[in-house]
């Protein structure tokens, strides 16, 4: 039993440092995830991952595969790919989804066009789909200190963007711009998905703050008990993930991603409310 | 274009030449009207007549208006149509009402016991006493309602807009929550409300503002909603040519 759970963390370096990063990314992620879903943004979130693309490419271009080139080219990128959506879809007829989708193409085909001028296909699946196995000291500091600037930053803004969440006419009654809030929110959000990128890849960046998010909506229906819930669940997937992917030699960004999934699949099944299970067992109605 | 404050004046409201357009399609023509202060005015019309434009316009959300608003009102508070909350969003309902309390606390303050207690009290004055803790989406559209008008309460405003407050509204809500508009009356609070019950126009508001993107006529209830002019404004409603040519009546330049 040691061998198979408790072993690979102590006397390996790198899957250590694997389970402290995937620690940082479940307690910051998973909260943007519970957002994302709250704003109806995860398809969104989705293509603003795949718009990091481009500059991170380019910061490979530039410094190779240099992490804080390739981080803040790929921050950049998701936050000019943000505004840039959000001002077509305001100054157009455009709605916001659809300028996203045309935005995210755009820059996915130009971040694999950039890295194939110089990266090999090694490199180009190391951007894809991220190495969580060999993130450094380098990596360590830029995921905590994500995790760090989320939390801080999230609990700053909690109250307005709640409110912009539901009910933003009132918000802008009140006086306030909930165009702020919401692109502050984006800002974290990059941010985690430039924290994530270096883990799992552009493609899956999402996968830990997502899954685990739409699978807590099955188990309870508050922003904060959806954020315990999807946290833990979030963590438990990248320390599973990381043991079957070391066990049984698979690449571990997919294999995390996919024991979220199941764990997504479980809730679906036999979560609390509006699951399957609670669909099939209708108990008796009450009386009054 | 904003909301100016206007002292010493019996209109709580008054409307110079005020024009607001989506995508330069006029929703309110040329509307010029007072509404009295201390008094309830209802805004009549058919569907597309620009009532809700309007309230918009009241509450500067209006993306683009010309002419003038005068206010004399210090604190608005505003009740959307339903269909502007997302009411699948999980917050329970003391949080909702709580909100009304914004002014106060901002967005990073701490709501005081004090609001606390006065949240609880407004709950209660909208009969929904034990449904703190619910979240709103187990709440029926007529509880939701509630819920809101308790949010108005605890906004303690001057001038209260409502838009189709009692759409969709079963009768027993509608009397709960005209009481309520009542005690707001008699508190001297402006009240301006959308309905589209005239029994209820004829029955409960002195003073009224007939509607059809141009002002039909606004003035005592029973004056406004007489059969001529409701007939003028189901022939304006007709008559609206959505691909009519840019406006040649001058407009008045103002700051």
């Amino acid at each position: 039993m040691y061998d198979l759970l408790i072993a690979p963390f102590v006397d390996f370096g790198f899957m250590k440092r694997a389970l402290v990063a995937s620690l940082c990314l479940s307690i910051g992620g998973s909260s943007i995830g519970v957002f994302l879903i709250l704003r109806r943004l995860s398809l969104m979130g989705d293509a603003l991952a795949h718009a990091l693309l481009p500059g991170a490419a380019l910061g490979f271009l530039l410094g190779g595969l240099s992490l804080p080139a390739m981080s803040l080219g790929g921050f950049l990128a998701g936050i000019t790919t943000a505004l840039v959506s959000g001002a077509i879809a305001r100054f157009t007829s455009m709605r916001e989804d659809a300028s996203f989708a045309a935005a995210y193409l755009t820059a996915l085909a130009l971040g694999v066009l950039i890295v194939s001028l110089r990266g090999s296909a090694v490199d180009l699946m190391n951007i894809l789909f991220g190495a969580i196995l060999a993130v450094d000291d380098q990596a360590m500091f830029l995921i905590a200190g994500t995790t760090t600037v989320t939390l801080v930053g999230l609990a700053a803004i909690y109250r307005p963007l709640v409110v912009e969440c539901f009910n933003p006419g009132f918000l802008a009654a009140m006086g306030v711009k909930g165009a702020l809030y919401h692109y502050l929110f984006l800002g974290l959000a990059v941010l985690n998905m430039v924290a994530a990128f270096q883990a799992l890849g552009t493609l899956m960046a999402l996968g830990l703050m997502l899954l685990p998010a739409v699978a807590s909506s099955f188990w309870s229906r508050e922003v904060w008990s959806m954020t315990a819930i999807a946290a833990p669940m979030a963590f438990l997937s990248g320390a599973i993930g990381l043991l079957v992917s070391f066990h049984a030699g698979l690449p571990s960004g997919p294999v995390i991603v996919l024991v979220a999934s199941l764990f997504f699949l479980a809730s679906l099944l036999f979560g609390s409310r509006a699951s399957v299970r609670a669909r099939l067992s209708q108990p008796a109605h009450l009386r009054g | 274009m904003a909301l100016r404050l206007v002292g010493a004046v019996t209109a709580a409201l008054k409307l110079v030449d005020l024009t607001v357009s989506y995508d330069r399609h006029p929703a309110v023509h040329h509307v010029s009207a007072e509404i009295p202060a201390a008094e309830m005015t209802a805004i009549v019309g058919p569907n597309g007549a620009g009532k809700s434009s309007l309230l918009k316009a009241l509450m500067g959300l209006a993306p683009r208006i010309e002419g003038r608003i005068e206010c004399s009102a210090r604190r608005i508070a505003y009740l959307p149509q339903q269909a502007e909350i997302d009411r699948s969003f999980p917050i329970s309902v003391l949080d909702t009402v709580l909100l009304g309390r914004w002014s106060r606390f901002g967005a990073f303050g701490k709501a005081a016991k004090v609001d606390v207690h006065d949240a609880q009290h407004a709950i209660e004055a909208v009969g929904l006493s034990g449904f703190e803790r619910r979240p709103i989406d187990t709440l029926s559209v007529g509880q939701f309602q509630r819920v809101l008008f308790a949010r108005l309460l605890l906004q303690d405003a001057d001038l209260v807009l409502l838009d189709e407050p009692f759409a969709a509204i079963d009768a027993k809500t509608v009397g709960d929550l005209m009481a309520l508009i009542r005690r707001w009356r008699s508190e001297k609070r402006t009240v301006v409300a959308v309905l589209h019950d005239l029994d209820q126009v004829r029955h409960d508001f002195p003073n009224s503002l007939l509607l059809a993107r141009e002002l039909v006529d606004s003035g005592p209830t029973a004056r406004v909603l007489s059969s001529e002019n409701l007939l003028r404004a189901r022939a304006m409603a007709e008559a609206w040519d959505d691909q009519a040519g840019a406006c040649e009546m001058p407009l008045r330049k103002t700051a």
